[in-house]
This record gives structure tokens, C-alpha cells and sequence, in this order.
């Protein structure tokens, strides 16, 4: 169970040891809309925390609200003594605000759910933050395996269960989604205790976001298929089957070169890039 | 020599008892600070002793005669004992009267020592079984030695020849008993109970509980509110010495008699609990060291002597191995019976809660399904992270009138958590269906209704409890009702017992609340209810602990079977000595594993009485008696077995009376802006 781990090692923060930040955000609740602590940002923190020797920070920009703050303290209850709030008004864009903090501190590894459940989500904010410190970027962090010389050893979720094995150089940006182990129960006690750090930054004010909308999003209703067969076994299988895309291509042992043209073709194709 | 021996002898064992009880005290007072009254608190002593504690003694009979003759005997002879031979006093009718208590004291210590031949399994060994030696020791010291003062032995009998030898030989023999009675008393020894229990019942943590002249009903079942608001204090108890003092007090007041043992639904499944061990621990870790000298039954599956504790030493370790395991607190369902059954008035389930409060508030450590219900009752306000604006969905085809529309009613009908299961939701249906045959003005709260905060308090999540309870309680302030009705007896114990400390001026949160088969009881009474005859089989009843060993409703539900012309066939325990379904507690939630499960004892208990159906009061005690396996007896719900029986009203009448009732409300809906 993860909450039989015991959080020492975040607290025990070693000179020598791992800096690991955690960028944690304001969730919402499914059903009901209340604030809470991201799932996905949750599991970055458990993740964090069940790190060996590493000194966990967390830091979250956005503005300071009861409601907010509320949420924020979920992630403190995990067993964390403070988390550094960079002040920001509404309508900022906080890219700019989290490149400055996260250069300014010696984080080697960031951590971070893959997309909001709030504002955009639109779950870029991990790349533009990784373009601007100039780090890689890994999606989908299922464990870190272990991390030595500057580098670390992770497994990255891909879809149905498969895990892939990577290297990669630090300091870098590692995304979390919901194949990372669940996060412990957050404690009130510590929850109400934990500091909170105020930073006030400079809003860069994104002004396109001033003129949207915001609606909540709904559930579109997925279109059924229908199979015509008589066979219990043929509906079966194709209720099982795998959603296969078709035109997908796999690229092995190919140069990064060659796999950038590919890319780069597949997104002319796309219409993305004109 | 005798005679300047003896007071020698009796005032240094009263001297030493009165250093070991200083030392006891100065243990007790390691705890948190809790104010009681002292003079009064002791004067209520006799009464709270001769009225209430034996009140539950007398439960087994045996005991409670052994009791009265050696505990009387010996508090007469000590008493005695101190004026004639310490004070010398030469009066031969006290001398007499010294003699009856030393024999009352001897035949007591008789009793005592058959009902150790041998011990029963709940019984303590160890010291204990040395006890009735020793009582016998100090009756027939005494008696011997007060034989020449009654002048039944001439005086100067032990100053001469082979009196000499008697002479030495008695001192032995009383210096063993006052070395038990008055040394033991107070340091540590098995009569500690009676020094310990003295002062608990003086200065016991809910006074409420005892009777007074006045009589009426003294019950204190609602746990303890915690306060949420200093940032400094740590939340619940992590430490022995987290306890208020007279908590400490009340384990140290334990007699080790294993009634609690016996009762716990816990411990006969094999999960890792036994109240009395729990009760020891405690005393272990208050007087620091290990668990190696206790002497009754273990944990179920954990040997005694591998835990160890001291006063400012966390009870639990995340790692194990410190005073308690954590299961041990997770496998409690709250059912109360220890509480019930404890001669010594100890509060076992407040102790466990408050456990329990700091392993979820301070530690985050709710085992199992807990971390994710409490969650759920955070986000959705129920305990099964349903959509709460789904919550009438069940009743889609009901019309059931809305508390917002109507803003005022006559019963308050508390729908509780169970709207959300299929199971339940026929007996809410057959409630309903009972109400409107009795034409009764009802109104519910709908979607504006949340978890009453019972499950998440037992959890040890007091945050949660209490933020559900105070928007309910506002909830319930906007609307007039005169009593509030519910077919669940934890929502029923929390809205009558727990809410009322969290209520404010403005918001009072006294209320009127009824379980729906006392309820259903008045209606009968009422004459509103018309039954037909009774065609099933044998009925026996389950007695859910938060009706019953809670809140005291026994006879209600029977009575209603009755008017249905069903006589009960009664469990073996039933009533107070009712045995939970397991389903109490957030135990179902921890799941904590044992060797069997307790719904499977209780419908074991069942079937000994051969009924083929048991009716029910409570959903938890429904869906944990439903989960047996087949063939078993049936369960149905009080409020089912009254639906089923009802004779509902001829059309035409149906059609006049049912008719204005919608009509009334869509004036009111009218009416309301």
C-alpha cells in the first residue's frame, strides 16, 4: 500500500541527494465541481515522495483563494511542509512565472500530472515549460526505476499495460498520468499545519484567454458499434479487440533524423504543419 | 508480641499504599488536563458503586454475591481491622462485628477461588489466580487474630509455649494478606482494581451515564467532539499520554474479568482485537514496558510479549511492533458491547476512536477502502462517490414531497446514504408506503440531504464528520418539522446524540429524531394502521447496536411485530447482549481479515432459533446479514414485514383522501417564489 511508505525520505533532505519539484495544480471533482487536489498532480507528488534520498519541493502558480487554497493544503497533507505559491492573477499565462522559479531553483527532475482539470487543460503546459528551460520532456512517467549520475532510469506507460524502459539525461520534465501508483490519503492535520509560501511574480496576462469562454466540459456520447454477426464469439472478439488504428507505422532502429522526417511528413499529411 | 506487631504491620502497609498511590496517581496525571468535579465526584462513589456498577455486575448473578461478600467483608474488616488492632480499641461488640466480615470476606474468597477451578478462558491468570489465596489469607489472619479480643480464645494466648510458634506463623499469614490488600492495592497488584475503579467512577469522562435520584434514562453513547481549530495541538491520541488523565484512570481501574472479551464480535472472529488486551495495553504503555506479563488471552494471532510502549511513545508504528498493531484499532465495529458488558464503566470505544483519530487525521493512514470513502465524502457527500444530485433517483416514480417546496411537515423523513443501494431502496419504498397509509404530513430534504457523518467519525475523520454535520445542520435549520424520522439507526444515533454539540444559537441542532420502527410503533398505538393477519413463518429480531446498546430502543420494533401477530423467537443474545453484524464502524470499509466472518456467527445465531426470517432495523445490519450464503433465513426490513401487512383503505376512500394531498402541495409550491 502506498501509504505504508513512509515519507522520511522527503523529509530527510540530503544535500547530496535528488532535488525533485513538483508542479501541483488546483483540481476538480468529476461530479460535483469542488476543488480538490489533481489526480494526476496527486500521483506526481506520491511518485516524488516515494523517491529514495530525494528532497521534494512543491510549487504551484495561480491566484490564492479560500477555495484554491484548500486544494493546494490536499497536497501539504500528504506529508509536506510547505509548497512555494507563486501569486498570479487569473487570466496569466504561468509559463513564464514557473521557467524563472524552476531555473532559479536547482530542481534536477520535475514532476507533473500530464494535463489540469481546470483552465485549458490542455495539458501543454509541461512542453512549453520544457522548450523554455531547454530540459526533455517524458510523458507518461510509470516509475522511476533509479537515477544515478546525472541520469535516471524510468519506465514510461505506453497504451494497454506496456511499459518502455528509458534513459534519460537530467534535469528534466517527467508527466504522470493515471498508470502512476495512486496517491496516499491526505491528512488533515498536516494538511491544515503546512505552510504555504507565498511568491508574488508579475502576471504575463494571456490575452487570449481573456476572450473565451469557459464552459464545463461534457461527455459526448461515444457512437456504438455494431457488429452483425450471430455468434456470441465473433461479438465477443470484437468488443475485445483492439482499437487499431490502421494507418499507424512503427519506426525501429532508425536515426533521429530519420524519425524527425517522418514525423515531420505525417504532420504535413495532418495538415498541422502548412 | 502480637499486639504491637499488628499495628506496626497495618500502618506500614497503609503507609506504603500511600506512596504507591501517589506514584499511581502521578501516572494518571501524564495525561491531557480534563476538569471534574472533586468533591462531588467522590461523594457520587457509594451510589455510582452500589447502584450502577452493580447494576451490571449483577448480570452473572454468581459473581455478584461472590463480589458483595468479599468486597464487603473486606472493606468492613479493613475498616475495622484498623481500630481494633491499630488503635487498639478493646471493644468486643466491634470485635464481633470484625469477625462476621472476615467471614463474609472468607466465603466470598471461597467463591472466588471455584469459579477460578478452573479458569474460565476469559479470566486472567497469572497474578489472579493468586488472589483468592491471598483473600483467604487476610479473613483468616484477621479472624484468628481478633478471636482473643471477642474473648471466644482467652487473652495472652499467642505470648505462651506453642502459641509463640501460632503467633509467628499467623504474622506470616497477615502479613501476606495486607501485602495483597493495601501494598497491592495501590502498586500494581491485582486489587488495584478497587483503588483505580473507586476514583474512575468518581471521576469518570461521562458523568451522564450514572443514574441519580430523579431516575429517567442515563445514557451517553455520542462520541466526544474534537477540536478542529488549534493549529498547535496534534488531533486524537498518538501517545499514551495523549489520553485525558481520567481516561488513563479508567484503563487502569480494568478488574481483567474478560466480559469485554467474551462480547466482542471482534475477537470471535479471529481479527486481531481483544478489548481487555487493548484495555492493558494501554495501562502498559501509561506505566511503560512490555506486554510479557499479561496473563489472558492475546490478540487473536499475535503473541503476547513482541509489543512494547511507554508514555510519550507512539501507541502505533507504521512499521509495527510498537504498543498496538494497527489492525487491532481497525478491526473495532464500535458496537459498544464491551462498553455495555464492563463492570468498570471503561469507555473502550472512545479510547479506540481517539485512535483512530490521529492514524487518519495526522498519519493519513486509513487502511483499506477508507482513504477512498473518506474522499468521496469530501467530494460528494456520500460515501459512495455518487453524483449527489442523483440522490432521489430511486424515487423518480414516488412524487415524495420536497422539504424545499413545502418548507414545513410533520416528520422530517431522513433518507440517509442508503437511497443509493437497490437493497435498501426497498425498504425506504416500503417505509414510505407505511407513512402514506397513515396519511402522515412527511416532507424529505431530497439532493439538500448529505451523509449524516456517521462512518466518517468512526473512520477517526473528525474534519469530515463535523463539516457534514454543520451543513446539515444549516441544512435543517431552514425548514420547520416537528420530529425527523429514519429508517437508519447510525443516522439516527449521529442527528439525536452528535449533532448537538455542533449546533450554534442561531442554529440549534436538538432534535426531535426517531428510529422509523418506533415510529411505526406510535402509528400503531395511534390506531392508524390496519393489519392483516401474520401467514409467515418463525420471526426472530436483530437488535442493531446503534438502535439498541446506543440509544436503548428495544422494545419498540417488537412491539410492532407483535401487532403484526409475530412472536418473536429471541436470539440467545439479543436485546443489550445483542451481537453486532459486523457491519458497524467502517469495518466492512477496513475489512480488516479475521479467521471467520461475523455476519456468518450472527446468522449461525439465527438459525439455532430455527426462524426462518429475521427481521431487521438498519441497512448496514441488511446488507451484512443478506451477504451470508444460502440456505439461510430470510432478512427483511421491520418497515417491509408493516408494508406487506397493510391494509390499505378501500378505492374510494384511497381516492378522497389521497386526493387533496397533491393539491395542498401545489398550492404551496404556488405559494413559495
Amino acid at each position: 500500500m502506498p501509504h505504508d511508505v513512509s515519507n522520511t525520505n522527503a523529509k530527510s533532505s540530503t544535500p547530496s541527494g535528488l532535488n525533485v519539484t513538483v508542479l501541483v495544480s488546483v483540481g476538480r471533482h468529476p461530479l460535483t465541481a469542488r476543488a480538490r487536489r489533481s489526480d494526476q498532480d496527486a500521483r506526481a507528488v506520491e511518485m516524488a515522495l516515494t523517491l529514495q534520498s530525494a528532497s521534494v519541493s512543491l510549487l504551484h502558480a495561480g491566484q490564492q483563494d479560500s477555495e484554491n487554497e484548500e486544494a493546494i493544503r490536499g497536497y501539504l497533507g500528504m506529508g509536506i511542509d510547505s509548497v512555494d505559491l507563486i501569486e498570479q492573477k487569473p487570466q496569466a499565462d504561468v509559463i513564464p512565472a514557473l521557467a524563472k522559479a524552476l531555473r532559479a531553483s536547482a530542481a534536477q527532475l520535475v514532476l507533473t500530472g500530464t494535463r489540469a482539470e481546470t483552465g485549458e487543460a490542455s495539458g501543454i503546459t509541461p512542453y512549453l515549460l520544457a522548450e523554455a528551460l531547454g530540459w526533455p520532456i517524458i510523458t507518461g512517467l510509470a516509475a522511476v526505476e533509479k537515477i544515478e549520475q546525472g541520469t535516471a532510469v524510468v519506465l514510461q506507460a505506453l497504451p494497454r499495460g506496456k511499459r518502455r524502459r528509458l534513459r534519460i539525461r537530467l534535469p528534466a520534465i517527467a508527466t504522470v498520468d493515471s498508470s502512476a501508483p495512486p496517491a496516499r490519503q491526505s491528512a488533515f492535520g498536516p494538511a491544515k499545519r503546512g505552510e504555504l509560501a507565498i511568491h508574488l511574480e508579475p502576471s504575463a496576462i494571456d490575452e487570449a484567454l481573456g476572450t473565451w469562454h469557459i464552459q464545463p466540459a461534457r461527455k459526448r456520447p461515444k457512437r456504438l458499434k455494431i457488429v452483425k454477426s450471430s455468434s456470441a464469439r465473433d461479438r465477443f472478439k470484437a468488443a475485445a479487440a483492439k482499437a487499431d488504428g490502421g494507418g499507424g507505422q512503427t519506426l525501429n532502429d532508425v536515426t533521429p533524423e530519420q524519425g524527425a522526417e517522418a514525423i515531420f511528413k505525417l504532420l504535413k499529411e495532418e495538415g498541422v504543419l502548412r | 508480641m502480637l499486639d504491637t506487631l499488628l499495628p506496626i504491620l497495618l500502618f506500614s502497609a497503609l503507609a506504603l499504599a500511600a506512596i504507591g498511590a501517589v506514584r499511581r496517581v502521578r501516572l494518571w496525571r501524564q495525561g491531557r488536563p480534563s476538569p471534574v468535579p472533586t468533591i462531588s465526584g467522590l461523594m457520587q462513589v457509594p451510589r455510582r458503586y452500589l447502584v450502577d456498577l452493580h447494576h451490571v455486575v449483577e448480570r452473572d448473578k454468581y459473581i455478584s454475591h461472590t463480589h458483595v461478600a468479599t468486597a464487603g467483608g473486606f472493606v468492613l474488616a479493613a475498616l475495622l481491622a484498623i481500630v481494633v488492632h491499630g488503635f487498639g480499641l478493646d471493644s468486643t461488640i466491634l470485635a464481633w462485628v470484625l469477625l462476621a466480615a472476615t467471614i463474609s470476606m472468607f466465603i466470598g474468597s471461597l467463591l472466588v477461588a471455584k469459579r477460578r477451578s478452573p479458569p474460565p478462558s476469559r479470566l486472567s491468570k497469572g497474578p489472579w489466580m493468586r488472589l483468592p489465596k491471598s483473600l483467604m489469607a487476610f479473613s483468616i489472619g484477621m479472624f484468628v487474630v481478633t478471636l482473643p479480643t471477642a474473648g471466644i480464645l482467652p487473652e495472652g494466648i499467642f505470648q505462651s509455649g506453642a502459641g509463640w510458634i501460632a503467633a509467628l506463623v499467623l504474622a506470616a499469614v497477615i502479613v501476606w494478606g495486607l501485602g495483597e490488600m493495601f501494598f497491592g492495592m495501590t502498586w500494581g497488584g491485582p486489587m488495584k482494581h478497587a483503588f483505580a475503579g473507586a476514583l474512575h467512577l468518581a471521576f469518570h469522562r461521562r458523568p451522564e451515564r450514572f443514574s441519580n435520584r430523579a431516575g429517567g434514562e442515563h445514557r451517553s453513547t455520542g462520541l466526544k467532539p474534537l477540536a478542529l481549530d488549534d493549529d498547535r495541538t496534534k488531533l486524537g491520541v498518538e501517545v499514551p499520554a495523549d489520553f485525558t488523565w481520567n481516561q488513563l484512570l479508567g484503563f487502569d481501574a480494568c478488574v481483567q474479568c474478560g466480559r469485554c472479551e467474551a462480547v466482542c464480535p471482534a475477537f470471535a472472529a479471529g481479527q486481531p482485537l481483544n478489548p481487555k488486551k487493548l484495555i492493558q495495553d494501554m495501562v502498559v504503555g501509561m506505566a511503560g514496558g512490555s506486554d510479557a506479563n499479561y496473563a489472558g488471552s492475546p490478540y487473536p494471532g499475535k503473541p503476547v510479549g513482541e509489543h512494547a510502549g511507554t508514555p510519550h511513545g507512539p501507541i502505533v508504528d507504521r512499521a509495527g511492533g510498537a504498543l498496538v498493531d494497527a489492525e487491532t484499532l481497525w478491526s473495532c465495529t464500535t458496537c459498544r458491547a464491551c462498553v455495555e458488558e464492563c463492570p468498570m464503566m471503561i469507555e473502550h470505544v472512545d479510547a479506540i476512536v481517539d485512535m483512530r483519530r490521529f492514524l487518519t487525521l495526522e498519519h493519513g493512514n486509513t487502511p483499506n477502502k477508507g482513504a477512498e470513502v473518506l474522499d468521496n465524502l469530501i467530494a460528494t457527500d456520500n460515501p459512495g462517490g455518487f453524483d449527489p444530485d442523483s440522490r432521489l433517483h430511486w424515487a423518480a416514480d414516488l412524487n415524495l414531497p420536497l422539504m424545499a417546496d413545502k418548507r414545513e411537515a410533520e416528520v422530517l423523513l431522513w433518507l440517509g446514504d442508503g437511497v443509493f443501494d437497490m437493497r435498501n431502496q426497498r425498504t425506504l419504498r416500503a417505509f414510505i408506503s407505511v407513512l402514506r397509509a397513515a396519511n402522515v404530513d412527511f416532507a424529505v430534504l431530497g439532493t439538500e440531504e448529505r451523509d449524516s457523518g456517521d462512518v466518517a467519525r468512526r473512520l477517526g475523520d473528525e474534519a469530515t464528520f463535523q463539516s457534514l454535520a454543520k451543513r446539515n445542520i444549516r441544512t435543517l435549520a431552514q425548514y420547520r418539522f416537528s420530529r425527523i424520522v429514519t429508517c437508519d439507526p447510525h443516522s439516527f444515533h449521529v442527528l439525536k446524540n452528535e449533532y448537538g454539540e455542533l449546533g450554534t444559537p442561531e442554529t440549534p441542532a436538538d432534535y426531535h429524531v426517531q428510529h422509523h420502527s418506533t415510529y411505526i410503533n406510535e402509528l400503531v398505538l395511534a390506531d392508524k394502521l390496519t393489519f392483516k393477519a401474520w401467514k409467515g413463518g418463525s420471526v426472530t429480531y436483530h437488535d442493531p447496536c446503534y438502535l439498541g446498546r446506543y440509544n436503548g430502543e428495544y422494545e419498540a420494533p417488537r412491539d410492532v411485530l407483535r401487532a403484526l401477530g409475530i412472536e418473536v423467537k429471541e436470539m440467545a443474545r439479543s436485546g443489550y447482549r445483542s451481537r453486532c453484524c459486523g457491519g458497524g464502524g467502517g469495518a466492512p470499509i477496513t475489512d480488516i481479515p479475521g479467521k471467520q466472518r461475523i455476519p456468518d456467527m450472527r446468522m449461525e445465531d439465527v438459525r439455532e432459533t430455527g426462524a426462518d426470517l429475521v427481521a431487521v432495523g438498519c441497512p448496514q445490519c441488511t446488507a451484512m446479514l443478506e451477504g451470508v450464503v444460502e440456505p439461510r433465513a430470510d432478512i427483511k426490513d421491520i418497515a417491509e414485514l408493516v408494508a406487506d401487512a397493510l391494509i390499505i383503505k378501500t378505492p374510494d376512500d384511497k381516492a378522497t383522501q389521497s386526493k387533496p394531498a397533491p393539491a395542498a402541495s401545489r398550492t404551496v409550491l404556488e405559494a413559495t417564489p
